[in-house]
């Protein structure tokens, strides 16, 4: 793994001394981190680093005080709405309707960013969440099952960016060592990979580089 | 991200909302069952059949706006629970478009709501309908469920990310749709002839019902994405 992309690749990410405060509490103090295109690369940290935040921020989802940057050549401040499009990020939660079917959902999402059901039907494929399970409410799957109906999600979203915190959470080895190879797939495909866990032997295998944050910096890799 | 319309994106969520509550079956189960017993209490608290024709207007649109902030509950904790809203913003959904397919989802399930209510209120009540009353008793309907989902769907997105936002709604959309209950009961109880009212006494009630839907539905449509904006 290297410690910092080459600068013949495309930088997805590109992000200078981001500063992001939540409740009056500096989440992020200063982190920069570049990431190009079809890496897969690690957050590593302990808990409350700024990790869920640093994703959150290349993300869109939060404003930063101070920094500047680019995601998917759009600017991290001004153009937030331009890079929630092509983002795709799953959390803690799966951001899917339990009531509804694992294709009723990817419909639904594929609705909202204009994809075609032969988009839809290829992305259960490739998340393996097509033919029986299709037709299963997402509340009666299992924790790995919807985590790949999210994942899924993002395929129908045509999401070239993946944010990702805490994947493997309630996964067991079957569904981990199925996450990882999908993950390795959607870079095949074109997008990056940028996630963060706590399970550092397995997220090393995984990332193709590995960052440290520690009290809301990001430091050189340790891969 | 591929170009997709405002409506298309209303659509889709106009017909998830309305998918999922079909599947769940909370509206059957639990909010019309809820309705008719709120209509059943206030026949019993009233046991005068005269006095219950007189405030049947004001009783049915109680009802509905009881009835509303079940409904709303539901349809953004369906939202919530496993961070789908969040998704939609995540995603760069146009706020907007979100906001008028619950908006529509809320109207189609209030509208099933209040013919049950005036149904049962001709049942229980013996409320007459005329028919020189039906135009304005279905246009004051009408202006007052747009009027009602608009302040239901602004104050659900709202209180969706709060904790405790079961009995927030209560507080915040109340004292909003005030002036909704006020003169949608007025209208109605012109529609209806209650008290010896005229069918003239409720057109200017119907105009402010109509004010308030249109404002609420603007101020929806441009204040939704920064309400539930972290």
């Amino acid at each position: 793994m290297n410690s910092s992309p080459t600068s013949a690749t495309e930088s997805v990410i590109d992000i200078q001394g981001l500063v992001v405060v939540l409740g009056g509490y500096p989440a992020l103090a200063g982190a920069d981190l570049c990431v190009a295109r079809g890496e897969i690369v690690l957050l590593s940290g302990p808990n409350g680093a700024g990790k869920t935040t640093l994703l959150r921020a290349c993300a869109g989802m939060v404003r930063p005080v101070r920094g500047s940057g680019q995601v998917l050549g759009f600017d991290l401040i001004a153009e937030r709405e331009a890079i929630r499009s092509g983002v795709g990020m799953v959390g803690h939660r799966n951001g899917l309707y339990t009531d509804l079917t694992v294709e009723e959902n990817l419909r639904f999402w594929g609705a909202m960013s204009g994809a075609d059901s032969d988009e839809v039907a290829a992305a259960a494929s490739a998340m393996e969440v097509d033919g029986r399970l299709a037709s299963v409410p997402v509340g009666r799957l299992s924790a790995g099952q919807r985590r790949r109906t999210a994942l899924a999600v993002l395929v129908v979203r045509r999401a070239s960016l993946w944010l990702l915190d805490e994947p493997h959470t309630g996964l067991d080895a079957a569904g981990r060592d199925q996450l990882d190879d999908l993950l390795r797939r959607a870079t095949l495909s074109g997008a990056t990979v940028l996630f963060s866990s706590h399970e550092a032997d397995r997220a090393a295998r995984l990332a193709t580089r590995s960052v440290r944050v520690e009290a809301g910096r990001v430091e050189v890799g340790d891969g | 991200m591929a170009e997709v319309s405002r409506f298309s994106v209303s659509w889709a969520v106009l017909m998830k909302d309305l998918r999922i509550e079909r599947r769940s079956r909370v509206m059957i189960n639990q909010i019309i069952p809820f309705s008719a017993l709120v209509m059943v209490l206030f026949a019993f608290a009233l046991d005068a059949t005269n006095i219950l024709t007189r405030v049947a207007p004001g009783l049915i649109w109680l009802a509905v706006l009881f009835s509303m902030i079940v409904i709303v509950q539901r349809g953004f904790a369906v939202e919530s629970s496993d961070g789908a809203l969040e998704a939609l913003q995540a995603a760069g959904v146009d706020p907007s478009a979100v906001f008028w397919g619950k908006w529509a989802a809320l109207v189609v399930q209030l509208t099933v709501i209040e013919v049950l209510l005036v149904g049962a209120a001709v049942l229980l009540y013996g409320v007459e309908i005329r028919a020189i009353g039906l135009v304005l008793l279905v246009t004051t309907a009408i202006s007052a469920t747009c009027g009602l989902a608009a302040v239901g769907t602004i104050y659900g997105g709202l209180a969706a990310g709060v904790s405790g936002r079961e009995t927030l709604l209560p507080l915040l959309v109340l004292p909003v749709a005030s002036p909704v209950l006020i003169g949608a009961t007025r209208a109605v109880e012109a529609a209806l002839g209650t008290g010896g009212t005229t069918i003239s006494e409720g057109w200017p009630w119907l105009g402010l019902l109509s004010v308030f839907a249109v404002t609420f539905g603007v101020a929806g449509s441009f204040a939704f994405g920064p309400l539930i904006e972290e």
